[in-house]
């Protein structure tokens, strides 16, 4: 026990209990140390908070405004705004629940007293394909420019305040920015039965994408993607620099086992560390990575933090349905005998870093389409992929020929044949755009027609930009210029 | 011999998608030869609370793991978990941590 003075309410790790203030400290404090260390958050940045309603974004954003309502000149320092993405329509949800979703959601997302953008997973649809383009962003200075940019706020804050009239009108451009931002993106100009007319296309279009997805593995995969290309969108659109996500230690204890096992290991340190550039202008960080699901609980269950709780793809599911599933239960079970288990496999984790990104400007690493990771489907001599692809040709000689049957493969398509091009093998010009984990969840999509169309649109764009490289393959001198020499 | 008590039993966290929805649950446990614990309220909850999928909520005669447990607003691990004995009036809260935010 800490203070060895008021009773225990907590016990956090074996023979660490705590009474309620003292872990009120230790909550807040580890927050800020988080932020602290990896000095990450320039001040006056501008951040957005990803609010999914559960339990651990919820506590992040009370953090934030903790953080923010300090008065000495310790309190944190960036802008923050938050986004809301509705998934009811993959979840299975009515439109009135879904309502009522968002009404609950609007009441805490107004006493936040932050601007809040509400965006529906159907506006997905909408995106340009820019978004699977990584923007290269120019890398934060060494550390002491850190220090001085943190001096330099200090100083220009105690002149404006001495001077006065820049207060009110920064409080004004706010307020300004807030009435602009509540519009769903994409709806504007529209009246208000076309628009409803829209969100209906949109939302029969998305059930149908996720009725495609063969596998629960695949279409919370899938999920994940498009939720975070919503989210970087509105993050470009909006000016924020940086986005939060609200991952958990546990959560990403059991993301990084999941990763492993769906053949993402070579992105480990992006998806589970605490800053992911990939997206080059937008850099994705996880403060919320050392507090264990318990302690999230315990906080927001004795400090009245608000949550909503909405179904999610694997809500009530079965024990195997899904991989995600199938770790989070091991994990689950293995903690309740050995405690340390969790903080095992996240400090395993932390070990791991990305390779520095923009060493070599000019070596520029191909992409995956989708999750923007490096590629790593080299097929060498001898590599694990080359095994698999192996195995797969000479799996597939043994079994007959499978006809590809004669409705198409949308349901309620049976008129229209010639829905997914390739009948043969759906997706096979996807599949070299695509990271190996991406890759399983392709496959595991029978109608590719049915994704939106800045996915579609961005891999016919890189399609052409290989073929065209083949072509003047010839021309281009080696290791350097690109300057075709025609002779 | 337990007289019978009465119990604020709530659920959170999506728990209580298991309970027709329904988050706070005034109980009255009837009175019983064997004194009332955290495993006799489980083995009464599965009984006469749970509306469906069992095996979500409970796992052989103790909470499924990643459901927390707290008895008056603290840590059931510090009152004896299984085996602290109920008085009237308590506040027992289960808080599922499977769903994650």
């Amino acid at each position: 026990m800490k203070c060895k003075e008021a009773s225990p309410v907590l016990v956090i790790r074996v023979g660490d209990a705590f009474c309620k203030a003292c872990f009120r400290e230790y909550f807040v404090h580890k927050f800020r140390a988080m932020l602290g260390k990896n000095r990450a958050i320039y001040p006056g940045e501008k951040v957005l908070l990803a609010l999914s309603g559960g339990p651990a974004s919820s506590s992040m954003l009370r953090q934030v405004q903790e953080g923010l309502s300090r008065e000495t000149a310790k309190k944190l320092r960036f802008i923050p705004g938050i986004i809301y993405v509705d998934e009811g329509a993959v979840c299975g949800q009515s439109l009135a629940e879904r309502e009522e979703t968002l009404l609950q959601m609007e009441t805490i997302l107004q006493a936040s007293g932050f601007p809040y953008h509400l965006a529906h997973l159907e506006e997905v649809f909408d995106l340009p394909s820019s978004i699977l383009q990584r923007v290269p962003h120019n890398p934060a200075g060494p550390k002491n420019s850190y220090k001085e940019a943190v001096e330099g706020f200090i100083r220009q804050q105690r002149q404006e305040e001495g001077g006065g009239p820049s207060l009110p009108e920064r409080q004004i451009q706010e307020k300004l920015a807030e009435i602009s931002m509540r519009d769903a993106p994409g709806m504007e100009g529209l009246a208000a039965p076309e628009a409803r007319l829209l969100a209906a296309v949109r939302t029969e279009q998305l059930i149908r994408l996720f009725g495609s997805v063969k596998t629960l593995t695949a279409k919370e995969e899938l999920l994940q993607t498009l939720r975070n290309h919503l989210i970087l969108h509105t993050a470009r659109a909006q000016g924020y620099s940086k986005a939060m996500m609200g991952d958990s230690c546990t959560r990403l204890a059991v993301k990084l086992l999941t990763n492993l096992s769906l053949g993402r290991g070579a992105s480990l340190a992006m998806d589970t560390g605490f800053s992911d550039d990939r997206h080059g202008d937008v850099v994705v960080v996880r403060p919320m990575r050392e507090y264990s699901a318990k302690e999230i609980a315990f906080y927001n269950h004795l400090f009245g933090v608000p949550t909503v709780f909405t179904p999610a793809l694997d809500t009530k599911a079965l024990e195997k349905a899904s991989i995600h599933r199938v770790i989070e239960r091991f994990l689950y079970r293995l903690q309740a005998e050995f405690p340390s288990t969790v903080s095992t496999v996240y400090r395993t984790g932390e070990k791991l870093s990305a390779t520095p990104g923009d060493a070599s400007p000019a070596a520029e690493p191909e992409r995956c389409l989708l999750c923007l990771c490096a590629l790593d489907t080299n097929v060498e001599d001898g590599s694990a992929l080359q095994a698999i692809l192996v195995s797969e040709q000479l799996s597939q000689q043994k079994l007959p020929a499978a006809l590809p049957t004669e409705r198409g493969c949308c349901p309620g398509a049976e008129e229209q044949r010639g829905c997914c091009m390739n009948t043969t093998a759906p997706g096979a010009d996807f599949l070299p755009l695509l990271c190996y984990g991406c890759r399983l969840t392709i496959k595991d999509t029978t109608c590719l027609e049915s994704l939106p169309l800045y996915v579609r649109a961005e891999a016919e764009r890189r399609k052409r930009r290989a073929a065209m490289k083949l072509e003047i393959q010839e021309f281009l001198l080696e290791d350097e210029a690109v300057t075709p020499d025609e002779s | 011999m337990a007289a019978p008590m009465s119990l604020l039993v709530e659920f959170g966290g999506g728990a209580e998608l298991l309970f027709d929805g329904v988050k706070k649950h005034q109980v009255t446990l009837p009175c019983q030869p064997e004194p009332w614990d955290i495993r006799n309220l489980l083995k009464w909850i599965k009984q006469n609370l749970l509306k469906e999928r069992p095996e979500l909520f409970i796992q052989g005669d103790t909470v499924r793991p990643g459901i927390l447990v707290l008895v008056n607003d603290a840590d059931w691990e510090l009152m004896g978990e299984l085996d602290y004995k109920l008085q009237d009036q308590d506040n027992v809260v289960f808080i599922s941590t499977l769903h994650g935010g």
